[in-house]
């Protein structure tokens, strides 16, 4: 089982739809549920917009399951429900933009960032348009939903755009930083979100968070751990593991995937033995990548992509598919462990 | 680079003359003509369609400042048959967007000016296209953001017929009557010809005026050619705000004023070189017959 995902044993997926979780659900019907602690999406925006005019929020059919319903019963006159037609809300956000909104695009990144590549890259990337795409349920995070809802690709697809920043949220504070931060920034974001109860790996959202700086969140020299999104609370997890056993790791929370924060992989490479990338996604495309393209002008040193292999991925509950591609923080930590043995794959 | 605003050298207004209006049809076919030559290559069918829908929008009905090209009250365009924009471009150095001699570059290397219009380089384009069916998403997204921003301005969008496959039309002309964009105007180039044939061959669109209105549209039907329907029609636009969406399906002929290009599947990109272009030049310069094409019923 999953030390990340622990509460998903049963996979009782009510949260999925509703934004709740079943684990504090009346038995009354039409009971309002209280939703999931993390998933700040709906108020952190609805606090921004209280003071920002400009912020505009869509979605297709997702309002529950993202808590962008949040929004909308602050500030209905900026909300806009789709329907199920996300390539319309992509291009219409990208419209709004070219008119001085700032408008965030929310559903799942299997229809967020795959299915919309191409408005994503024409429409907004293109015309350089402050776009906020909000991709949450990323990865293999909807288990046992399968291949059609699960996002492997969408970072190798979104980090070829040219002009679109791509960056994943590790929890709930790292969020609203990504969120307070977007509101300065000129061009699309493309924002990668777990299933909203990804642990806390922030007590508090980073005061100095910035797109394409990566933060050090441990200090050691046998092996730099470089993870992003999800993966970072169960690498963190490794670490420790892996300090038991008198290995010390360097762990970076590599948010940005777009631009690439080029600086830290070369200290990494420079001043750790060993360099491994921890990814929820298809290790052809995505971080694991991105950090090699950066190595290739390093001096050699063991290197491995730590993530799904060129395949689609099983059916499962998330714990077991997280345990299967040993993304937890047993999984993490034997495979840093061959790498440090010489176990390249 | 971007193209920067000029001096206007042509009045734009409601009250003008279809004889004026008439001569700046004859200017955007010509000027299609010659910068195709420069280019070597040319969307001459699918523009000749448009000459008339075009100026009529351009010098008679968008509430435009050239000189103020970001005013954020001015009337929205968006062609989402972006394959048109060679004829849009002389429009807006024309109207004093730019200096026109900025044309002489068309499609050269570094050239603001591409076969599809980029909202980056060109002054006066409100949104980039190229990618077909997006469009009338983009008119949907425009005309939120007018209603969040509480102004009254109208957002118009050009429509290939031959893009009206594309689903996301579709969801867009959903979403328009669901969240009543009253501002928003569709106006459908129906010339009858995508590029492997006519439309109701390759995949077709009838019953046109059917199907926006059973999608919560008003409709009108018009000669897209005839500039007394065109200004009628659009000076009759309900007042802009919450309310249906409006279309005007404008019957158009392909390559509308040069004879071997009316209904020819083989002139929806060409090149006109040497003694043809003269001769086409000539024929544009006597100014527009009868048509010698009909959409096949």
């Amino acid at each position: 089982m999953s030390d990340t995902f622990e509460d998903d044993a049963s996979q009782d997926h009510a949260d999925f739809f509703t934004g709740v979780g079943s684990a504090h659900k009346t038995t009354e019907k039409g009971t309002p549920a209280k939703r999931m602690p993390a998933f700040i999406l709906g108020e952190e925006l609805a606090d921004l917009a209280d003071h920002d005019p400009r912020i505009a929020v869509m979605t297709a059919d997702l309002a529950s399951a993202n808590r962008t319903v949040e929004f909308k019963d602050r500030h209905p006159e900026r909300f806009f429900n789709f329907g199920i037609a996300e390539k319309n809300m992509v291009t219409a956000a990208a419209g709004m933009a070219a008119s001085g909104q700032v408008p965030f695009a929310a559903s799942f990144a299997s229809f967020l960032g795959i299915l919309c590549a191409e408005q994503i890259r024409t429409d907004c990337a293109y015309p350089n348009l402050p776009v906020r795409l909000v991709a949450h349920h990323s990865g293999i995070s909807m288990g046992f939903y399968g291949t059609s809802h699960h996002s492997l690709e969408d970072l190798g697809m979104m980090r070829t755009i040219a002009g679109l920043t791509v960056v994943c949220a590790t929890d709930a504070a790292l969020l609203r930083s990504i969120l307070r931060a977007s509101m300065d920034h000129p061009g699309p974001i493309y924002i990668r979100l777990g299933r909203g109860r990804d642990p806390d790996v922030y007590d508090a959202p980073p005061s100095d968070f910035a797109f394409g700086k990566a933060i050090r969140l441990r200090e050691g020299k046998d092996i730099t751990l470089i993870a992003t999104g999800a993966e970072v609370y169960p690498t963190l997890g490794a670490a420790e593991k892996l300090a038991a056993k008198g290995i010390q790791s360097r762990v970076l929370d590599m948010h940005t995937i777009s631009p690439l924060d080029g600086d830290q992989i070369r200290a990494a490479a420079a001043e750790t033995d060993a360099i491994l990338t921890i990814e929820e996604h298809n290790i052809t495309g995505g971080l694991g990548s991105a950090v090699a393209e950066v190595l290739v002008d390093c001096d050699r040193l063991p290197f491995a992509r730590h993530g799904v292999p060129d395949e689609f991925a099983p059916i499962g509950p998330p714990a077991a598919l997280y345990a299967h591609y040993r993304l937890d923080s047993d999984g993490i930590t034997s495979r840093a462990l061959e790498l440090l043995s010489g176990k390249r794959k | 680079m971007k193209t920067e605003t000029h001096t206007p050298n042509r009045q734009q207004g409601r009250n003008i003359s279809t004889d004026f209006l008439a001569d700046r049809a004859k200017f955007v076919r010509k000027e299609t003509v010659r910068l195709s030559r420069i280019a070597g290559a040319g969307h001459y069918s699918s523009t000749f369609s448009a000459a008339e829908l075009l100026v009529a929008l351009y010098y008679a009905k968008l509430q435009i400042k050239p000189l103020e090209p970001d005013w954020p009250d001015r009337d929205r365009f968006v062609l989402s048959k972006g394959h048109a924009a060679i004829g849009l471009y002389p429009i807006l150095a024309d109207l004093g967007f730019y200096d026109a001699e900025l044309l002489d570059q068309y499609t050269r290397f570094g050239s603001p000016f591409g076969d599809h219009p980029d909202m980056k380089k060109v002054t006066g384009v409100d949104f980039s296209s190229g990618s077909l069916g997006h469009g009338l998403s983009v008119g949907v997204g425009l005309a939120l953001a007018a209603r969040m921003q509480a102004r009254t301005h109208r957002v118009y969008c050009m429509l290939g017929d031959g893009e009206l496959a594309e689903g996301q039309i579709w969801e867009a002309a959903m979403s328009a009557a669901h969240f009543e964009l009253g501002s928003l105007v569709v106006i459908v180039d129906r010339n009858g010809l995508c590029i492997d044939g006519t439309t109701e061959d390759v995949m077709s669109v009838e019953p046109l005026t059917d199907r926006f209105e059973s999608f919560g549209w008003k409709t009108r039907r018009i000669d897209g050619h005839n500039f007394d329907q065109i200004i009628e029609t659009l000076d009759a636009l309900p007042p802009a705000g919450v309310g249906r969406p409006t279309v005007i399906i404008a019957d158009t002929i392909k390559g509308r004023g040069v004879e071997m290009m009316e209904g020819a599947l083989n002139w929806h990109v060409g090149n006109l070189e040497g003694e043809d272009y003269d001769v086409v030049m000539a024929e544009l310069d006597a100014g527009l017959k009868p048509p010698t094409w009909e959409h096949p019923k």
